[in-house]
């Protein structure tokens, strides 16, 4: 009733993290590579980007995000990975096996050498930040508005608010102007936006967008579909300020733009350890998990601002993926995150290695002129930190060599 | 023979005359069936022991207790018989505990016990450490309670019962006996001659909107509306007013943190905050009780969030409002003395059922019958039907199977073979199923079938269970909606002025080069 296949790596989930690991995969040596997409068509979340601002990085050139996903397909395939769309991963366990199902096959087994998980990320819903009030239609996540404005053709409704300053959302919010919505406004509880700096210029600031700081929305009206909703400026406890008066703006869609969780119900099921304050997989210096033989990369593994060190991060995954087999490089220095830094990914390192190691980090404030360190052994000048920008950090072979075998805190100062 | 409501209790009057040759309708504002207060409902099937001696809800409590696995059975709906612990939280709880076991007992209730500190220890390890005394009750058990609406509603309407859906009743008017039966025969007595407005018609004309049924016999099942309905028919109950109840539904991660519901001690108009391990493995906390003037009020507030998450801590600890994925709010319908009301207007043949509060759920199968037998001391004839079949075909849960179960469906029905519901992983032959059963909303689909149920809310498959009901049912997209009425999801692209003028353009550059 079902059928076992072998692969070297197995890749699931087909946005730009499993586009980009399988192609590492080959370039590593892996013979059969195997990428399992739900989807008719692999490419993502990218499908429905059809705003510029991708590749700038990694091809030197400004794509859209339908273009930025086409390149990687076509590599992907001349570069001999089997793609399987409409294949939707059911089960992945400790020992690599992955449960397939599709419409061409049925359910298969898949015995894998090595796994690479790039299943992305989900939105965070209004459940998750408790908004009160009424239940009505026209409550959406930003990237379900996307799909239906930018797949579909559809509008989800004329008239909108948005909370939270991630950057679907302010993509959103420059795409519904274009698309003859009224956007009333976007709304942030924290301090400081959630989104990327050139968003906020480009999305809202030359489409005249306000963008409200430090205010929440505290009631969604109407019964049948959004009526309206209320927003309420908070304190720096991020509740409601006191006495503070609600403003009422009549609206029918309410888009939240809430912030991303990595999808990591599948690799739970190998037993693998996650990091709370990535929400991802802890990872050695190859990507590769706790599990041995099973790699992650892209948001599943921590989320990103910007697709190009996806890119990088998967093909990293997939070209150690493809070399499991031969033994993993043991990773002898462990970093901690010390003050001013809300996560590190990868969270091991080696100091014994030929190519250069790239850190991700993000800072839990905006800071300006401050040092990044490692330990005492390496440090940075930043002249910026924002909280919604990674910092990306590559650290050369000859520098990793100091390094200390050990804890190695990463920490901020001014 | 008419009933007016259409949720969990008007749901189990329809089927259970379903049995009788009779000619049977149900009238129901919303979309579809149980859209009111039940499908807010905790979903829980009480013990048999928390109604006092000498009430109904303390009677009909213990006999609807009783009915479940047998209903469960034959229409497929989720239930379990998982049991329930009241706990003690401070010394004068002990003698409140004392009493339930106590008038449970009296009533046949079994295997109530009390747990000390040990067993409670081993059995709930999750418990709050303070918890030292609670009363066990086994035969308490958890119900999807939409899931029964749909299965009560659709094994109706499989027996001939008509269901009209989107119908509001405005107007019930007693009138003098005319043929309706067309028999020639005028010799039943009065006739009760109601109008129900179908939603969702604005704009059309009101003969259109407007169908009259009528009734020889009518239940009045209209929970929150039950005082309105009662009004028009100038059968007058006792004063109603409305009880909010707030709920949060937690990430199935938590599974297993508790194995049975977890009660406090009751208070005089509550059974407190609860901790319920519901059938499909998330867990649920609440619900709160509040007074409110507004029968429609189903927000979900600040404070009745502080104050759940709040208690639930005195219960299990370890529950955070960080796995809240759901949180939703409905309506309990409390008649003054706080009793149920079941009973015949002195109108005659008019039926009512108000203040159906907690334990409602559990007594409906009992209500039920009770509604029946009211209705055969009002004169209406229960004649069994030769052919009633009780029994739905069990519906597939694919995410609930076992690998090899999965592979084997898969391989046997294509339409099991691809995921709709990535978080609940539902299929598209569930999704078709569903629709063929009843579903013309997107809440509705996620009712029967749980997509759009799970962690991200429907993120991820709206746009799908969209594109399958469009084609299913064969409307546009714009048409969909959240639960009916004016709750539409998508709207078209406005046609720019300019566009228009182009598009002219373009055609007739056409037309001349051809």
């Amino acid at each position: 009733m079902q059928t076992t296949c072998a692969c070297d790596v197995a890749v699931v989930g087909g946005g730009p993290a499993g586009l980009a690991a399988a192609l590492g995969a080959k370039e590593g040596g892996a013979a059969r590579v195997v990428l399992f997409d739900r989807e008719k068509e692999a490419g993502g979340i990218l499908w429905q980007c059809i705003h510029a601002g991708f590749g700038l990085h990694h091809f030197k050139e400004e794509l859209t995000g339908p273009e930025y996903a086409q390149r990687f397909l076509d590599q992907a395939r001349a570069a001999g990975v089997e793609i399987m769309t409409e294949t939707f991963v059911l089960g992945i366990d400790a020992d690599r096996r992955v449960r397939t199902l599709s419409p061409a096959h049925g359910m298969q087994v898949w015995e894998c050498k090595a796994v690479v998980l790039a299943m992305g990320a989900r939105e965070r819903t209004r459940p998750a930040i408790h908004t009160p009030g009424t239940r009505p239609a026209g409550v959406m996540t930003a990237g379900l508005a996307q799909k239906l404005v930018n797949i579909m053709g559809f509008l989800p409704g004329r008239r909108a608010v948005i909370l939270g300053s991630g950057d679907i959302g302010l993509i959103m919010a420059r795409r519904l102007t274009l698309e003859g919505v009224e956007v009333e406004g976007v709304y942030e509880i924290m301090p400081h936006p959630g989104g990327l700096n050139r968003n906020i210029v480009q999305c809202l600031h030359d489409y005249d967008i306000p963008l409200h700081l430090s205010t929440t929305v505290s009631w969604v009206h109407g019964r049948d579909r959004v009526e309206g909703v209320t927003v309420t400026p908070v304190d720096s406890r991020l509740q409601p300020v006191p006495g503070a008066k609600g403003r009422f703006i009549s609206c029918d869609t309410l888009l939240l733009a809430v912030g991303l969780i990595p999808e990591n119900e599948l690799s739970l099921q190998t037993g693998l350890a996650l990091d709370p304050a990535t929400g991802g997989p802890v990872v050695s210096s190859t990507m590769e998990t706790t599990v041995p033989g099973i790699y992650a990369c892209g948001n599943v593994l921590h989320i990103h601002d910007l697709v190009d060190y996806v890119t990088e991060e998967a093909m990293v995954a997939g070209w150690y993926a493809a070399g499991a087999v031969d033994g993993r490089r043991p990773d002898t220095i462990r970093l901690v995150r010390g003050p001013g830094i809300a996560s590190c990914v990868p969270h091991t390192l080696s100091n014994r290695v030929e190519r250069e190691q790239v850190i991700y980090l993000r800072v839990r404030q905006p800071m300006e002129n401050c040092r990044l360190h490692f330990g005492e052994v390496f440090e940075r000048r930043l002249r910026y930190a924002f909280p919604a920008e990674t910092v990306r950090v590559t650290i050369k072979p000859e520098v990793l060599a100091e390094f200390p075998d050990g804890d190695l805190t990463v920490y901020l100062s001014e | 023979m008419a009933v007016i409501g259409g949720g969990v209790v008007g749901c189990a009057i329809l089927r259970e005359l379903s049995r009788y040759r009779l000619r049977l309708v149900l009238l129901e504002k919303e979309a579809e069936v149980g859209f009111g207060t039940s499908k807010s409902n905790s979903g829980i099937i009480h013990a048999g022991h928390h109604g006092a001696a000498g009430t109904l809800k303390g009677r009909l409590e213990w006999e609807g207790n009783q009915m479940w696995d047998q209903l469960a059975a034959e229409l497929g709906f989720g239930f379990r018989r998982c049991g329930e612990l009241t706990v003690a939280l401070r010394p004068e709880d002990l003698p409140v505990l004392q009493q339930l076991k106590e008038q449970g007992e009296a009533r046949g209730v079994p295997g109530l016990a009390f747990w000390d500190k040990e067993t409670i220890r081993r059995e709930e390890p999750n418990l709050h450490p303070a918890i030292e005394v609670a009363l066990y009750a086994p035969t308490s058990g958890v119900v999807n309670p939409y899931e029964a609406c749909f299965t009560l509603a659709q094994n109706a309407a499989m027996n001939g019962a008509e269901l009209l859906l989107e119908h509001e009743v405005v107007s019930i008017t007693k009138v003098e006996d005319r043929d309706v039966d067309g028999n020639g025969d005028t010799g039943n007595g009065p006739l009760f001659v109601i109008r129900a407005r179908r939603q969702g018609g604005e704009g059309e004309a009101e003969r259109v909107r407007v169908r009259e049924v009528v009734a020889r016999y009518v239940v009045n099942a209209a929970g929150t509306a039950v005082a309105q309905v009662a009004a028009m028919a100038g059968a007058a109950l006792p004063p109603i007013i409305w009880r909010k109840g707030e709920e949060y539904l937690l990430d199935k991660r938590l599974v297993g943190i508790v194995k049975r519901t977890i009660f406090p001690c009751p208070t005089p108009t509550s059974k407190g905050i609860l901790v319920i391990p519901t059938c499909d493995g998330t867990i649920m906390v609440g619900p709160t009780a509040h007074e409110t003037r507004h029968s429609d009020d189903r927000a979900t507030t600040f404070d009745g969030f502080s104050e759940v998450f709040a208690f639930v801590q005195k219960l299990v600890p370890a529950i955070s409002p960080r796995d809240c994925i759901a949180q939703f709010a409905g309506l309990r319908t409390v008649a003054e003395g706080e009793d149920f009301i079941i009973e015949t207007a002195p109108i005659g043949r008019f039926v009512q059922v108000a203040g159906i509060q907690s334990p409602g759920l559990t007594a409906a199968p009992a209500i039920a019958r009770m509604v029946a037998s009211l209705l055969e001391d009002e004169g209406l004839r229960l004649t069994e039907k030769d052919d009633f079949r009780p029994t739905l075909p069990p519906p597939v849960r694919f995410g609930q199977l076992s690998p090899e179960e999965q592979a084997a469906l898969a391989a046997a029905h294509p339409e099991y073979r691809c995921i709709v519901c990535r978080c609940e992983n539902v299929t598209e032959g569930e999704i078709v199923a569903a629709i063929k059963a009843g579903a013309r909303t997107l809440d509705g689909l996620k009712f029967r079938t749980r997509a759009g149920m799970g962690r991200c809310q429907g993120g991820f498959c709206t746009t799908r269970c969209m594109e399958l009901l469009s084609r299913e049912l064969g409307i546009p997209m714009t048409a969909i909606t959240k639960r009916g009425g004016g709750s539409w999801i998508v709207t078209g692209r406005p046609v720019p002025v300019g566009d228009q003028g182009a598009e002219g353009e373009m055609s007739s550059a056409n037309h001349m080069r051809m």
